[in-house]
């Protein structure tokens, strides 16, 4: 169906129903095919379920791109500790609006994905950490939650195979750093969003000091489908290192912006003109982030031949991340937009690591400067020298995740920096 | 004895404990690897990135605080990219620092001073406007000067994990980040804040009553124990000018770790008291009279022999056990007497939490339990006062030593024939006194304190000695070979040690240079096995 637009070219797996407002009720889910996925993992062993999402080639959909099967047997066999799995509902990258759409439309869908999840890993708890201002898609999940729980699909004796699991939708307070995996769990259990340093990794010593797995909404809900059809099934679709389909959060200067469910390996070029309907007034490309905002920035150039891939925006000089295609048309002043997301960053960082705390604001100081036009050149290259020094150094990538974009931009667009510097001088004001 | 790891570093080849941080084990080496939020104490967020090196085969630079030693390891302190690295982490660092040494009182002891120096960049790229947070009172002796912090959080983790009462917080985030102390509540209410100015690597967290006194470099450090309670806590004394300025804490893991209570660090400025007998006197007929030592000994010998058998003696615990000792060596000479010595002791002890066996005592006096080894015995109440009665009435001759008898009145009629004051203070009972023997106070001399917990520790002269004052051990002692007739007196604070060793069966066994900086147990042969 898709919401709001959507296009023959797509392959609705988990994106079917968005839109449909009665596949929000259990009623309404259990009649369009729901919770049979894991009634069917119930029936065999925990093992199995894992093996089948391994076979998949499933790849977590948050941004990193983990194979999920791999990361689900991680967890300890031994379980006299609890075991919980969280999902990362903390959607906060700019560009990207998937996880809210499904939690939104397809709850039980969700739901169910946690459900077989827990049951893989041998988790008793499941948490869904949800981003602290999606105030209509929290409320549609908690109603669908306690309709679960009422149906015996979550609780005590799940489905009646004597399994218990819980589930509790935790809200966060909308910081953006919550969505990393240890930050969120850190949030969680009521501390400062800071998130920790690894080792030991979650599967080890993760929410409450006890093993966890984290996936995202996205992963979680191509769960269902995967062990309702079989791994290779899912492979159908997609490349051999980026199986399946994804949805495409596409954004910026097109005719008709929303997610699109599409195989991996999707042609950027065709993914701008042909789904979302071109540039309005015909204006030509200018850049594409590709992978929300923290991934470097691709020229019109480089998307010309882009595969939407893991492997295929890796070699055309960027990362799918959780595939938030933000489209920039030529109108586009980059080292404003450049300026906005650093600015987005030095506002998010916890503050804990230097190079973060100190760097991202100190570089958002430095490019609004430039856009006064009080810039030198020479402030381009303590840019990339500052950006060098915030890349590898901190306990997350947030720090990562600025340079990407200010060093990309500079290289591909020094022209419009060098612009900005030469009218300020012209002005005479630098 | 715990499994090995060999690893190299810098190529250095060295095998530490498994477990070991590479830090620790750089540190083992005598390599210094920089760093802020690590603190041996606490806990290691591995946050500051300033202690970040290069391991071969790890993709990224790795926190040398937290991550442990491996067998094989090779690990590169001063590698070109760890290097540009620290260099660069240090540049962020002064992105808003004010850079006001010239007025900061952490300046001299700095770790961003030394760092920057050590591996900054000369000169500075920032044309950005600096980030102005000003100052803050956190409450007792703490004051914040929120422009240098580096967000350690070191005083954070120290309130969390040590004194286990969360005081203080990061509030905000990214660079707006600052530590406060919640709405109303602050420092006051903690009993071991000062420690936060004392870990802070940098000028954020200083302390307002050494406010712009004195400036580091100026300061001599003498390593010595705390005279305020009988926890015996190290510390190291800065004098200048002859006078202590502040009470820092020197790391001992059998008594206090890194730490001292606010009370221990507070109080020291009744160590500077200036009202001294500086020289000794000898009373004749009505009028006293300064007098030279040897005079003055030798009249109190003759008095002495004179009087054997009928001498009580007030001591006081803030004396080393050398002086309480040669009290009682006297009087066992002359044919004994009580020895009785009064001390202060409040209602409750002040535990740190984090720390096992940390407390600011009942007993405010470094060595009651050294006076109570010695055979001393403990009267009066728990103000100190009181319970002279015995003494008082006494009608022969009456030793004091150090103890100034404060709440006695100045016209108090003592019925002892010979009033002896051994004393570093003026006092009262100098009015009745027919001896006034200046003597030096614990932190004039070498001797030694033994804690609640029985452990013996030295000190170390930290400022000069006034006027003639000698060790009271010194005095008595020379006194108690003339009363002998001729035994060689004592030279050496080890001999006066020694006789107590001797003498005392708990200290069998120790001996004085064995001590070194960190004490040893009384009862405990192992702790003073030579090898």
């Amino acid at each position: 169906m898709g919401y709001p637009y959507s296009h023959d070219q797509e392959v609705p797996i988990i994106s079917k129903y968005l839109g449909d407002p009665e596949a929000r009720t259990l009623e309404g889910w259990k009649a369009r095919g729901g919770y049979q996925a894991l009634e069917k993992a119930l029936e065999i062993s925990p093992e199995d379920v894992i093996e089948i999402v391994k076979d998949s080639g499933l790849r977590g959909r948050g941004g990193a791109g983990f194979p999920t099967g791999l990361k689900w047997s991680f967890m300890p066999k031994d379980k006299s500790r609890p075991h919980y799995l969280l999902c990362n509902a903390d959607e906060s990258e700019p560009g990207t609006f998937k996880d809210r759409e499904l939690i939104r439309w397809v709850p039980h869908l969700l739901i169910e994905g946690c459900l077989i999840g827990a049951y893989a890993i041998g988790a008793d708890h499941v948490y869904i950490y949800c981003r602290g201002e999606f105030f209509e898609a929290t409320q549609v999940l908690a109603r669908a939650v306690e309709d679960a729980y009422s149906a015996g699909f979550i609780g005590n004796n799940v489905m009646g195979s004597g399994k218990n699991i819980d589930l509790t939708v935790h809200v966060g307070a909308g910081a953006y750093i919550c969505g990393e995996e240890t930050g969120l769990m850190n949030s969680l259990e009521g501390r400062r969003g800071e998130p920790r340093v690894k080792p030991p990794f979650p599967a080890a010593v993760g929410a409450f000091g006890m093993p966890t797995t984290i996936n995202n909404v996205e992963t979680l809900c191509a769960v269902p489908p995967i062990v309702k059809n079989g791994g290779e099934w899912y492979r159908q679709w997609g490349t051999e290192k980026s199986p399946g389909t994804k949805l495409f959060c596409v954004s910026g200067h097109v005719n008709k912006p929303g997610n699109y469910e599409l195989p991996l390996g999707f042609p950027l070029h065709k993914l701008i003109y042909e789904i979302a309907g071109g540039i309005p007034g015909d204006r030509s490309l200018k850049a594409v982030i590709p992978g929300g905002s923290s991934v470097p920035i691709l020229s019109a150039q480089e998307c010309e031949n882009c595969e939407l891939s893991y492997e295929g925006v890796e070699e055309a000089g960027s990362m799918l991340g959780c595939a938030s295609v933000i489209v920039m048309d030529e109108s586009t002043d980059i080292v404003h937009q450049v300026m906005r997301m650093a600015a987005f960053y030095a506002h998010e960082s916890c503050g804990q690591c230097t190079p973060c705390r100190e760097g991202t604001s100190w570089v958002t100081q430095i490019l609004k400067r430039i856009e006064d036009g009080r810039g030198t050149e020479e402030d381009l290259t303590t840019l990339i020298d500052l950006t060098d020094q915030m890349v590898g150094t901190t306990i997350c990538v947030l720090s990562d995740s600025v340079a990407a974009p200010v060093q990309s931009s500079i290289v591909k667009f020094k022209d419009e920096y060098v612009a900005m510097v030469r009218r300020g001088e012209k002005l005479g004001i630098t | 004895m715990a499994e090995n790891t060999t690893l190299t570093i810098d190529g250095d080849k060295i095998a530490v404990p498994a477990g070991t941080t590479i830090l620790q084990a750089a540190q083992s080496i005598g390599k210094e690897i920089s760093h802020y939020c690590y603190h041996p104490g606490l806990s290691s967020p591995a946050m500051c990135r300033l202690c970040l090196v290069e391991v071969e085969g790890a993709p990224k630079l790795l926190p040398s605080c937290t991550t442990q030693v491996a067998q094989d390891q090779v690990v590169f302190t001063k590698s070109e990219k760890a290097q540009k690295m620290r260099t660069g982490v240090l540049e962020f660092y002064l992105a808003n620092h004010p850079l006001d040494c010239p007025i900061c009182d952490q300046s001299g002891e700095c770790d961003l001073q030394d760092y920057v120096f050590a591996e900054g960049r000369e000169h500075g790229r920032g044309h950005e406007p600096k980030r102005v947070l000003g100052r803050d009172d956190f409450g007792g002796d703490v004051l914040f000067y929120g422009d240098r912090c580096v967000m350690c959080t070191r005083c954070v983790r120290f309130m969390d994990e040590m004194e286990q009462n969360s005081l203080l917080a990061v509030v905000e985030r990214g660079d707006r980040s600052v530590i406060d102390t919640f709405f109303e509540s602050g420092l006051e209410e903690a009993n071991w804040a000062g420690n936060v100015i004392d870990i802070c690597p940098v000028g954020a967290l200083v302390s307002k009553d050494f406010l712009h006194k004195a400036r580091a470099w100026d300061l001599e450090h003498t390593p010595s124990i705390c005279p305020n309670c009988s926890q015996g806590c190290n510390i190291d004394l800065h004098t200048r000018d002859n006078l202590v300025h502040r009470i820092k804490p020197r790391h001992n893991s059998e008594v206090n770790g890194h730490w001292i209570c606010d009370y221990g660090r507070g109080n020291y400025e009744w160590l500077n008291r200036g009202d001294r007998v500086e020289a000794p006197m000898v009373r004749t007929t009505e009028q006293i009279e300064i007098t030279s030592w040897n005079n003055a000994i030798e009249s109190l010998a003759k008095c002495l022999e004179a009087k054997k058998g009928d001498v009580r003696a007030v001591v006081s615990p803030f004396w080393p056990n050398e002086d309480l000792f040669a009290v009682v060596n006297l009087l066992d000479v002359l044919g004994g007497g009580d020895v009785v010595y009064r001390s202060a002791k409040t209602e409750e002890e002040l535990i740190l939490p984090g720390f096992n066996g940390l407390a600011r005592r009942r007993d405010l006096a470094p060595n009651v339990r050294g006076a109570d080894l010695i055979g001393c015995s403990r009267v009066g109440d728990d103000y100190g006062r009181g319970g002279l009665e015995d003494v008082i009435n006494h009608t022969g001759v009456i030793l004091v030593l150090g103890d100034p008898l404060e709440e006695i009145p100045e016209d108090l009629e003592f019925k002892a024939e010979t009033i002896v004051y051994l004393g570093a203070y003026i006092s009262s009972v100098m009015n009745a006194a027919d001896f006034i023997l200046p003597v030096t106070t614990s932190i004039q001399q070498e001797g030694t304190f033994t804690n609640h917990n029985g452990r013996v520790q030295r000190l170390w002269p930290a400022v000069d000695i006034l006027g003639a004052a000698r060790p009271a051990w010194s005095v008595l002692g020379e006194l108690t070979a003339i009363l002998e007739g001729g035994h060689p007196s004592l030279s050496k604070v080890d001999q006066a040690f020694q006789a107590l060793a001797n003498r005392v069966s708990e200290y069998a066994g120790i001996a004085y240079e064995d001590l070194g900086d960190r004490g040893a147990q009384i009862n405990d042969t192992i702790s003073v096995m030579k090898d």
